[in-house]
């Protein structure tokens, strides 16, 4: 009746597990009772949950991102204190069954609930702004999409209290995974959680390439986009061709552990190496699908926070385009040592080294256009610079891997550790931190907290070198990655010293929690009533914080690449229009909701292999389906009457804003507010 | 700063850089005891000095311009300056010419010491086989006929030409101060050529993760004199232990680590079986299509 | 200064950059396609990867019988051709039709589902299933995720044809017979591939 399910899989005798899913537990009550207790579940589910606004599902990706961001670190800082302690006769408090499940859950969480929910976030809120759409091409599906995703990460927290978690790895290289070596539900948990998400991060890949393709405002021709647009369709469109490859191998395994097939099984003709290929066939284009939203939200706020023009826009572009381009053939680097020949470890090993040249160019195109700028060192821009610096020395250390002799003594070892997460956490994750407090207050329409911001960002940096350089060093010193125990005193120093900056990173967390408290506490006061408040250059500057949720009364015409300085240099950016009309948007729909549950519903089934509640869940989301293909009422219209009481509103909060700029002086405006014409 | 004093900072800093780059088995990858390694070595410093023609200018460059155009100092400022043919030529340029002389680099070590090639020697090379167990290691010496478990001997001096393959998951097979890694998979038999230039006790361990014993799946590479070498083979051939089909079986079996254990004469062709045992063709069992 | 019109300022008041728009659909659904593609090109490239490890037991020349496969040929290429004429009768807004032809494309398309699940169950029956060898696994996984395919487009033309009878040719429907019929043809290219590597190559 429950298939492989029974009481024996709640690990009731594991202290560890059991205070992780009390805490889990904990948290959700107080977030189930706070919303009881202030009545807000008809508000949560009519604005939120059934939301198909665009800059409503970028929240709920970056709030999903942010929870992810406090399991996955959990678990790197459980990692580190295990590390720090099991030398020689100590053993440390994780023995390895729970340690194995610990790295592969951090790998997992970050990269599929972590980084891909706050990028596809983060393209959410600012993509359709910045081309001047209403919305994305597809809000229903960009609904699913998000459902998908929560649900998948749904999967994995339930893998905490029921059953287990997987034991080989985030990458899941069989036959390790395979059900000989791994018989439990914990890869089975790792291939639907991914298998799901990376069906929603499909649909979004196909969503956001034909908004930017189709939906931008007249006059804003490609190479007019904005560079955060521009790396936003160069993601969406590698997530179209990268993925699909993930979900074909992902099937054969799913397909080996579940029907016996031998794909990837040492025996029958199976072939292990099959599947490290087309594992990393898609796992170097997800490097730069996670990498290259940051890159244009850097060039977005380098070119802000220094009030000029981005140097060498062309060669950004052109950059960007050949990373994208490049990114599908250098997958064989993460395998030099699996025995391939001199010459086709050389050709790769110069395809990755070739990628360094249009990310080098990246590079000194932020660093011309800061020069003879204004800069303003808010904390999106620290993290800018932040970022600039440290993820020089993570290039360093990947052209050093890049090369196939260095990568045999270096591969596996804590220097690659050292070397991705110095490319990861300053190249996509301080991104996405710069990008969260840069739209924040154009989201919320107010401004996050720019002394905790501050301080965040001082305890990352420096907590990242603390905690990443003395891996470098164990890399040289000859240690594995994935030890949960190891002999050599020699070691532990420094791996005491990595723990340490794992706490920083922690204070670092802590000061952002602070700083989002410490914003919804103080955020009468610091109410952005411009819409601008950073004096931004691009299109959704333009319009009020929060937007109305058309976005745009009315769709503007671009005349140049930064469209909104444009806008206030020639006097027409606060125009008012001379005429409103109605506004055609999509309508709220629980569907999507409805079959994330249901997907939910049959992910657990198919892995604890319950077979008729897999099959009443594959029913119930085609039904979905089809029940919403026979919705014709998906849409309505905004009144124009309505939309001119929006703007009138949207007009007087300006006028204040304007009065204001004139009593105090800002902080970080660098012109003043122009006069308004009406 | 008298010429002493100055003297004085370089030898100390040259000592630091020795004590960093080579002169101390603390940093084991940098203090290779063999030629590939060396290699790897080499290749490793190389690339970090020519990275840096690239780094520098971007630490500097950012430091620059961060203390120079901060808002507060007002210094010159060209809002609408967004393009300089000259400055991109030289960002396009510039990384594209380190990346050819590393291309070149690239190609001719990875030729030079390409795992699957041998090590040009007088000596005749030793073959050594290779199986990664779960969690241990398994030597055979075909030549020999004698097998030892989670302890390598070989002679320094000697070209040894290795067959791996994995009786279980994928592994990974490392000595790292003597170079280079080479994965051990099931069903495959991959190659590597190593020699230990000095005899020496050198850890070698697996690379990649398989498991709950995979911390313990280190090994003591010992590289000795020809002479103890033939010594060593000796005392192992005088053993009682032979390593047979039903010590083969217990050897199978999960172990984290484990003891040394030495096998005084070893089943001829084992390790080509362990490999085909994946490929083991059951009988057609059907007629064909009709 | 420039000097701009309102009209210089706003884009005129048409239906700009708002969602679900026909052509954006029909665009989104090409993209989704290209990505089929990639799904398809895995699987083929695993195919003839693993297309050598038979392990012992039977290969494609033993088990293939090119005869029924030709038969699956010719219904999945009619069935095309067929809902082709639904289309050109959709354009003549003639319902009646279109939902005839649908008829007559959904009997093709089961006949060749049917006949490749029994071509399946033959497999299974004689010993030669998907676990029985690498090879087979590829063979299996390649071709029945086309089954796949064709089975929800069969699905997908049953409620479209109750959608005509009950909503009549609206708009919406019809862009939706548009995509319907895409995937249809889509899925023909895929089996003209299937049918070549896999198939007529195992008789080289």
């Amino acid at each position: 009746m429950l298939g492989n399910l029974t009481l024996a899989a709640i690990p009731y005798d594991n202290p560890i597990v059991m205070g992780a899913v009390a805490f889990t537990l904990i948290g959700g009550a107080v977030v189930v009772g706070g919303i009881t207790w202030l009545g807000k579940w008809g508000y949560l589910w009519s604005e939120w949950l059934t939301s198909v606004d665009h800059k409503r599902i970028g929240a709920m990706y970056i709030i999903l991102a942010l929870i992810a961001l406090l399991r996955g670190f959990s678990d790197a800082i459980m990692m580190r204190a295990q590390q720090a302690l099991a030398e020689g006769a100590a053993h440390g408090y994780l023995p390895p069954y729970h340690y194995d499940q610990v790295f592969t859950a951090h790998g997992t969480i970050m990269i599929f609930f972590m980084a891909m929910p706050f990028l596809v976030g983060l393209m959410n809120i600012a993509v359709p702004l910045q081309i001047g759409a209403r919305d994305v091409a597809f809000p229903f599906l960009n609904s699913v999409s998000l459902w998908l995703t929560a649900v998948s990460f749904g999967l994995v927290m339930l893998s905490l209290g029921v059953g287990d978690f997987s034991h080989a790895g985030w990458t899941g290289y069989p036959p390790l995974s395979e059900l000989r070596f791994s018989p439990g539900p914990g890869v089975d948990y790792w291939i639907w959680a991914i298998q799901l998400s990376g069906l929603g991060t499909l649909m979004t890949g196909i969503n956001f390439v034909v908004t930017i393709i189709r939906m931008r405002a007249p006059g804003m021709t490609l190479m007019r986009m904005p560079v955060f647009t521009w790396s936003a369709l160069c993601t969406s469109a590698l997530i179209v061709l990268a993925f699909p490859v993930l979900t074909v191998t992902l099937a054969m395994l799913t397909l080996d552990r579940y029907l016996g097939t031998h794909f990837f099984t040492a025996a029958g003709g199976g072939d292990l190496m099959m599947y490290v290929n087309m594992f990393w066939v898609w796992g170097h284009p997800e490097v730069y699908i996670l990498v290259l939203p940051a890159f244009g939200v850097f060039s977005e706020v380098v070119a802000t926070f220094s009030s000029k023009r981005l140097f060498g826009y062309t060669a950004m572009i052109y950059a960007t385009v050949s990373i994208t381009l490049l990114s599908f053939i250098v997958w064989m680097h993460h395998f030099f040592t699996m025995g391939a020949s001199a010459t086709v470890n050389s050709a790769f090993s110069i395809a990755t080294m070739v990628i360094g040249v249009p990310t080098g160019v990246k590079l000194f195109t932020w660093l011309f256009t800061m020069y003879r700028g204004r800069l303003r060192f808010t904390t999106p821009m620290l993290w800018t610079v932040g970022f600039i610096v440290t993820f020089t020395i993570g290039g360093m250390s990947g052209v050093v891997l890049a090369m196939p002799p260095a990568d045999f003594v270096l591969h596996n070892s804590e220097w690659l550790i050292a070397h991705f997460h110095n490319m990861l956490i300053p190249g996509a994750l301080f991104g996405y931190f710069a990008g969260y407090s840069y739209w924040f207050p154009k989201v919320f329409g107010f401004q996050l907290n720019e002394t905790w911001g501050k301080r965040a960002f001082w305890s990352w940096l420096v907590g990242f070198y603390v905690a990443f350089i003395p891996l470098y060093v164990l890399g040289l010193m000859g240690m594995p990655r994935r030890m949960w125990h190891y002999n050599n005193p020699s070691w532990q120093p420094w791996l005491i010293v990595a723990g340490f900056g794992a706490v920083l990173v922690l204070i670092g967390i802590l000061c952002q929690l602070i700083q989002l408290a410490v914003s919804i506490r103080d955020h009468a006061k610091t109410r952005d009533l411009s819409g601008d408040l950073w004096d931004g250059r691009t299109l959704e500057w333009s319009i009020a914080s929060p937007p109305p949720v058309y976005n745009f009364a009315r769709i503007p015409v671009v005349y140049d690449r930064d469209a909104f300085i444009d806008m206030k240099q020639t006097g027409t950016a606060y125009v008012r229009p001379d005429e409103y009309f109605d506004i055609h948007m999509p309508r709220n729909t629980g569907v999507g909701f409805i079959m994330g549950m249901c997907t939910f519903v049959f992910g657990f089934a198919m892995i604890w292999h319950i077979w008729w509640m897999a099959i009443v869940g594959a029913l119930a989301i085609g039904s979905c389906i089809i029940a919403r293909a026979w919705d014709d009422d998906v849409d309505y219209y905004i009144p124009a009457a309505e939309v001119a009481r929006t703007e009138a509103a949207r007009f007087r909060a300006l006028a204040s804003a304007a009065d204001a700029e004139r009593a105090v002086a800002d902080n970080f405006r660098m012109r003043p507010l122009p006069e308004l014409v009406d | 700063m008298n010429a002493r004093k100055l003297r004085y900072a370089a030898r100390a800093l040259s000592l630091c850089g020795i004590f960093v780059l080579s002169g101390c088995s603390y940093l084991p990858v940098l203090a290779p005891r063999g030629p590939i390694g060396v290699a790897d070595k080499a290749t490793i410093l190389t690339s970090i000095a020519l990275m840096l023609i690239v780094a520098i200018p971007v630490f500097v460059l950012t430091a620059f311009v961060v203390w120079r155009y901060r808002a507060s100092r007002k210094a010159t400022y060209t809002p609408d300056w967004s393009h300089s043919g000259r400055l991109e030529i030289v960002v396009w340029v510039v990384p594209a010419i380190i990346v050819v002389a590393l291309g070149g680099l690239v190609w001719s070590t990875t030729h030079r010491i390409s795992p699957y090639k041998a090590i040009a020697s007088t000596a005749k090379p030793l073959p050594i086989d290779v199986v990664a167990l779960d969690w241990r290691w398994l030597f055979i010496y075909p030549d020999q006929h004698i097998a030892s478990v989670n302890k390598l001997v070989i002679p320094a001096g000697v070209p040894v030409s290795f067959r791996i393959t994995s009786n279980t998951v994928m592994s990974s097979f490392f000595i790292p101060r003597l170079g280079s890694q080479i994965y051990a998979m099931p069903g495959m038999r991959t190659k590597l050529h190593l020699l230990a230039d000095a005899p020496g006790t050198y850890v070698g361990r697996n690379y990649q993760f398989s498991g709950a014993g995979y911390a313990s799946m280190h090994f003591q590479t010992i590289a000795t004199t020809p002479a103890d070498f033939a010594t060593w083979v000796q005392h192992m051939r005088d053993g009682h232990q032979a390593l047979d089909p039903a010590v083969w079986r217990q050897l199978e079996k999960p172990v984290r680590g484990g003891p040394v254990i030495s096998y005084s004469s070893v089943q001829p062709g084992l390790f080509d079986r362990i490999i085909n045992k994946f490929m083991t063709a059951k009988a057609m069992p059907a007629k064909p299509h009709a | 200064m420039i000097t701009r019109t309102f009209d210089d300022v706003f884009a005129p008041p048409e239906d700009h950059g708002h969602a679900d728009s026909d052509t954006n659909v029909m665009f989104g659904f090409w993209l989704y396609l290209m990505s089929d593609c990639i799904l398809f090109a895995a699987l083929f490239a695993s195919y003839v990867v693993y297309s050598h490890s038979a392990d012992g037991g039977p290969t494609g020349r033993q088990l293939f019988d090119l005869r029924g496969t030709l038969g699956e040929t010719m219904f999945l290429l009619t069935s095309s051709i067929t809902c082709g004429f639904a289309i050109l009768a959709m354009h003549r807004r003639q319902a009646r039709q279109v939902i005839g032809w649908f008829v007559v494309t959904f009997l093709f398309g089961l006949g060749f589902v049917t006949m490749e699940v029994s071509e399946f169950l033959h497999m299974v029956a004689i010993g030669a299933g998907p676990d029985r060898s690498g090879f087979l696994a590829a063979f299996f996984t390649l071709v029945a995720t086309h089954g796949t395919h064709v089975t929800v487009g069969l699905i997908w033309m049953l409620v479209l044809m109750v959608q005509v009878m009950s909503k009549g040719l609206t708009p919406k429907v019809q862009s939706r017979v548009m995509r319907l019929s895409m995937f249809w043809h889509f899925l023909d290219i895929v089996w003209v591939g299937v049918f070549t590597v896999v198939y007529l190559r195992s008789m080289v």
